[in-house]
C-alpha cells in the first residue's frame, strides 16, 4: 500500500494549480458568471497546455494518463474557481464514450480537436419526460439504407451550442426487442433546433440547451460501437463521470474551506479572531476531515478505474460522499463569512451554488444511495 | 390549553395566503431575476394593514397582536421571503422600537406612516467591524446645540434603498468611558438628513429585490428631538426589538420551508415518470414526512414565542429556539427539495432555486446560529 502521489502526478497537480492561479482572474470570472458565458480564452489556453483530454492516449492528442490525473487537474481548477473549473472539467463531456467504444477513425476525428481547443463534446441523453430514468429514451432512430433518421427531444444537453461532436442516445425504432444506439452527430445541422436554458443555481458558464431532432440523418459510420450497446456505453460513461464529478466536489469543498479558513483568521469579533472560537474551530476541523475522507475515496475510485477498468460501487460511493461534502463544507464556509458570504464579490457564494450541482450532475439527485444498496444487497 | 387560532388570526392567515398566491408568487421569479423593487406589492401590503398589525389604531396600526403579525409574515414569506424580511424590519423591529420607546410626537411623525405602509423603516446596527459583536461599534453622535451630529458607517441596511424608506434607526456612541461600557443612544435618522449618504447597493447571491445598502453618516445632522428613548439605553432598546425580529425570522423560515415542502409534494404527486418508483418507494416520501414534522415544529415555536410576547411574558428562549431551529431546517429542506428535482430544480425558472439561494441567509441575519446558541446556552446553564 502506498498513499503518495507519484512525482509526475505531483507535477501535474502543481502545473494545474499554477495555471488556475494565473489565469482565473476573479473579476473576469465574475463577469463570465454574471453573464453565463463560456470561458473561451481560458479553455483554449488549458487545451494548449494539455489539461483537456489529459486521459486520452497520445495518438489521440492526450497525455496518455488516467482518470486519476484528470481528477487531480479538475480538483485544482475547481478549488481556484468552481465556475470555471466545472466548465473546463466538462469541456470534454461525453468524449469518454468515444474514447472507450469508438473505432480508430472516430477517435481521431473527434478526440484530437477536443484536445486542441477546436471543439468541445456533448452528450444528449436526458429527456424531460423520462426523469431520472437516464437510460430510457423516447428519441427514436429509424434505420434506413445509409444509416439512421433521428426524431425526438433531449433536455439539459451540455455544451451543445458550441462546435464539436455530440453523442445522441436513441432507441432503435424498427427493431424488436428494443435496442439502444449511440450516434455521433455533428452539431449545427438545420435538423436540430436548440433552445438555450438560461439561468441556473450553479454551473452557470456551461452552455446548456434543449434540443429537438427533426428527421436528422446520421450516416452508418457514425454509429458508436455496435447496435444495442448504447445503454451499456452510457452507463459505463456515467460511472466514469461520477468520479470526475466527485473530483469537482473536492475542489469546491477545498476552495470554500480555504476562503473560510483565511477569513476566520482575519475577522475579529468580541476582541478575538473568530478562528479562536470553539464553535468555529469545530466547524473547521469537521470540514477538513470531510474533505480528506472524500479525497481518499475519490482517488481510490479513480485509481481502481485506471488499474482495473472500473468498480461501479466505488464510483457511486465517491459521488455520493463528495456531493454531501461539497454542500456541507460550502454551506459552513459561507456561514463563517456571515453576511459577507452573500456578497457576490467575496466568491464564497459561488462555491455554495456550484456545490449543489454535484449531486444532480447528469441525473436526479440522491440516486447514488439506491445504486449502492443494489450493489451491497444483491439478490434478496 | 388551546391550539386553535382565533377567528381574527384565521382571517389574517387566509387573507395573506390568498394575497401571496395571487400577487406575489406569480412574480417572485421575475423579482429575483431583475432585482426590481415591487412597489405595488409593498403598497398593497400597507393598504391591507399588514405593516401595522400589532400597533394600536391611534398610531396607524390595526390593533392586532404579534401572533397575527407572525402568521402574516409566514404567509408572505411562503410567497417570497424577502417581502417577509421587509415586514420583519419595518414592523417587528423599527415600528416596534418607535412604538415602545418613542415620544408621542415621534410616534405621530414617524410611526404612523410606517404602520400604514406609506413609508418604510430601516434598522442600523451592524458595522464593518461590528457584526455578531455589536458592542464593537464605532459610530458616534455628538450634541451640537440643537442638533446631533452622527459619524460612522452602517452595513447591510435592509429596506433603506426603497424610494419610500423614510428613516433608519441608528445606534451611536454618545459618551466614551475609560472604564465600563460606552454610553450608546438610539437615533431616528431621516433619509434626507444632511450628511446622510446612501452607499452602494450590495450585489447578493439572492434576496435581490430586497433593498439592502451600506449607509455612510458623514457629519450627519439631525434635530435634537430625534433621540429615541432612554439616552443611555439605546443599545439594549435595539437588542430588545431584535428579540422580536428573531421570532419573525422563525416565521420567515417556516414560510420558506412550507413553500419548499409544497414544491416537493407537487413534484411527487405530478407523478414525474421516474418518481412513480420513488412514490412507491420510501426515500423521498420519508424525507417529505420529516420535512412536514420540522415545519410543524417551527410553526409551533414561533407562535409560542409570539404568544408569550402578547402575554407580556419573558420569551428570550422561545424566540431564539424559533429562529435557530427554523432557519437551519429551512436551509436543509430547500437544498433537499432542490436536489429531489434534479437539474430542473437548479434552473432559475424553477421556484425551488430561489428559495434555496435565499434560505441560508436566515441562519445569518439578526444573529447567526452561533449567537443564538450563545444566548440559549447562557440562559439554560
Amino acid at each position: 500500500m502506498d498513499f503518495s502521489l507519484s512525482e509526475e502526478q505531483k507535477d501535474i497537480q502543481k502545473a494545474a494549480r499554477k495555471f488556475a492561479e494565473g489565469e482565473f482572474d476573479p473579476d473576469y470570472a465574475l463577469d463570465l458568471e454574471r453573464n453565463g458565458q463560456f470561458p473561451s480564452k481560458i479553455w483554449k489556453r488549458a487545451c494548449e497546455l494539455g489539461f483537456i483530454g489529459i486521459h486520452f492516449p497520445e495518438r489521440y492528442g492526450g497525455q496518455g494518463l488516467g482518470l486519476l490525473e484528470n481528477a487531480l487537474v479538475v480538483e485544482e481548477f475547481c478549488q481556484q474557481h468552481s465556475g470555471i473549473g466545472i466548465t473546463l472539467g466538462l469541456a470534454d463531456f461525453g468524449s469518454e464514450m468515444i474514447l472507450r467504444f469508438g473505432n480508430d477513425e472516430q477517435k481521431k476525428k473527434c478526440l484530437i480537436p477536443i484536445t486542441l481547443g477546436e471543439s468541445v463534446s456533448s452528450l444528449a441523453y436526458l429527456e424531460k419526460d423520462k426523469g431520472d430514468a437516464i437510460t430510457s429514451f423516447n428519441t427514436i432512430a429509424i434505420k434506413d439504407s445509409n444509416g439512421y433518421v433521428v426524431n425526438g427531444n433531449k433536455s439539459f444537453v451540455i455544451n451543445c451550442t458550441l462546435s464539436g461532436p455530440m453523442i445522441v442516445l436513441c432507441r432503435l425504432g424498427n427493431v424488436a426487442p428494443e435496442q439502444h444506439v449511440a450516434l455521433i452527430v455533428e452539431k449545427g445541422s438545420a435538423r436540430v433546433s436548440a433552445s438555450m436554458v438560461e439561468g441556473r443555481v450553479g454551473m452557470r458558464m456551461v452552455p446548456m440547451a434543449t434540443l429537438i431532432f427533426n428527421d436528422l440523418k446520421v450516416h452508418q459510420e457514425n454509429l458508436l460501437g455496435d447496435e444495442g450497446q448504447g445503454r451499456f456505453q452510457l452507463l459505463n460513461f456515467i460511472n466514469e463521470m461520477r468520479i470526475e464529478a466527485a473530483a469537482i466536489g473536492i475542489g469546491i469543498a477545498q476552495g470554500a474551506f480555504d476562503l473560510a479558513l483565511a477569513y476566520s483568521k482575519q475577522r475579529a469579533q468580541f476582541g478575538q479572531k473568530i478562528a479562536s472560537f470553539e464553535a468555529i474551530r469545530n466547524k473547521l476541523a469537521d470540514m477538513a476531515t470531510r474533505i480528506e475522507m472524500t479525497r481518499l475515496l475519490t482517488y481510490k475510485a479513480a485509481w481502481d478505474w485506471d488499474g482495473k477498468g472500473g468498480n461501479f460501487r466505488l464510483s457511486y460511493m465517491a459521488k455520493m460522499v463528495s456531493a454531501e461534502t461539497a454542500f456541507e463544507v460550502a454551506g459552513n464556509a459561507l456561514h463563517i463569512f456571515g453576511g459577507y458570504g452573500y456578497i457576490v464579490e467575496n466568491q464564497i457564494e459561488q462555491f455554495y451554488r456550484d456545490a449543489q450541482m454535484i449531486d444532480i450532475l447528469g441525473e436526479l439527485g440522491q440516486t447514488q444511495r439506491n445504486l449502492i444498496a443494489d450493489q451491497v444487497i444483491g439478490k434478496i | 390549553m388551546n391550539f386553535d387560532l382565533t377567528e381574527e388570526h384565521k382571517r389574517i392567515r387566509e387573507m395573506t395566503r390568498k394575497f401571496a398566491n395571487e400577487y406575489i408568487l406569480p412574480r417572485a421569479e421575475e423579482m429575483e431575476r431583475t432585482g426590481e423593487y415591487p412597489y405595488d406589492i409593498i403598497e398593497s401590503m400597507g393598504e391591507m394593514g399588514m405593516m401595522g398589525t400589532p400597533f394600536c389604531e391611534e398610531y396607524g396600526g390595526r390593533g392586532g397582536d404579534w401572533v397575527g403579525m407572525h402568521l402574516c409574515i409566514e404567509e408572505i414569506s411562503r410567497g417570497d421571503p424577502p417581502l417577509g424580511g421587509l415586514l420583519d424590519v419595518n414592523t417587528s423591529v423599527v415600528g416596534q422600537e418607535l412604538y415602545v420607546f418613542g415620544t408621542e410626537e415621534q410616534k405621530k411623525k414617524w410611526l404612523v406612516p410606517i404602520a400604514e405602509g406609506k413609508q418604510i423603516g430601516a434598522f442600523g446596527l451592524t458595522e464593518p467591524d461590528a457584526g455578531s459583536d455589536p458592542g464593537a461599534m464605532r459610530t458616534t453622535a455628538l450634541l451640537d446645540g440643537n442638533e446631533w451630529v452622527l459619524s460612522g458607517t452602517k452595513q447591510f441596511i435592509t429596506n433603506i434603498g426603497l424610494e419610500n424608506a423614510s428613516v433608519v434607526l441608528v445606534t451611536a456612541i454618545t459618551e466614551r468611558r475609560e472604564e465600563g461600557n460606552n454610553v450608546i443612544s438610539a437615533f431616528i435618522v431621516p433619509k434626507d438628513a444632511p450628511g446622510f449618504q446612501l452607499g452602494k447597493r450590495y450585489e447578493k447571491m439572492a434576496w435581490k429585490a430586497s433593498a439592502t445598502h451600506e449607509i455612510i453618516l458623514e457629519d450627519c445632522k439631525i434635530p435634537k428631538e430625534n433621540l429615541l428613548g432612554n439616552p443611555s439605553r439605546g443599545f439594549s432598546q435595539h437588542l430588545s426589538v431584535l428579540e422580536t425580529g428573531r421570532i419573525s425570522i422563525g416565521a420567515i423560515a417556516t414560510g420558506l420551508a412550507q413553500a419548499c415542502l409544497e414544491l416537493g409534494l407537487s413534484f411527487v404527486r405530478r407523478g414525474y415518470p421516474s418518481l412513480k418508483s420513488l412514490h412507491q418507494s420510501q426515500t423521498v416520501p420519508f424525507k417529505l414526512a420529516d420535512f412536514a414534522i420540522m415545519i410543524e415544529l417551527s410553526r409551533m415555536m414561533y407562535l409560542k414565542a409570539a404568544w408569550f410576547k402578547d402575554q407580556g411574558r419573558k420569551h428570550t428562549l422561545e424566540a431564539h429556539f424559533a429562529k435557530l431551529f427554523a432557519s437551519e431546517m429551512a436551509t436543509k429542506i430547500a437544498g433537499e427539495v432542490l436536489r429531489m428535482h434534479g437539474l430542473y430544480g437548479s434552473l432559475d425558472e424553477c421556484p425551488i432555486s430561489r428559495y434555496f439561494k435565499g434560505a441560508k441567509l436566515l441562519e445569518i441575519v439578526e444573529g447567526t446560529s452561533e449567537i443564538q446558541r450563545m444566548v440559549i446556552s447562557r440562559e439554560i446553564i
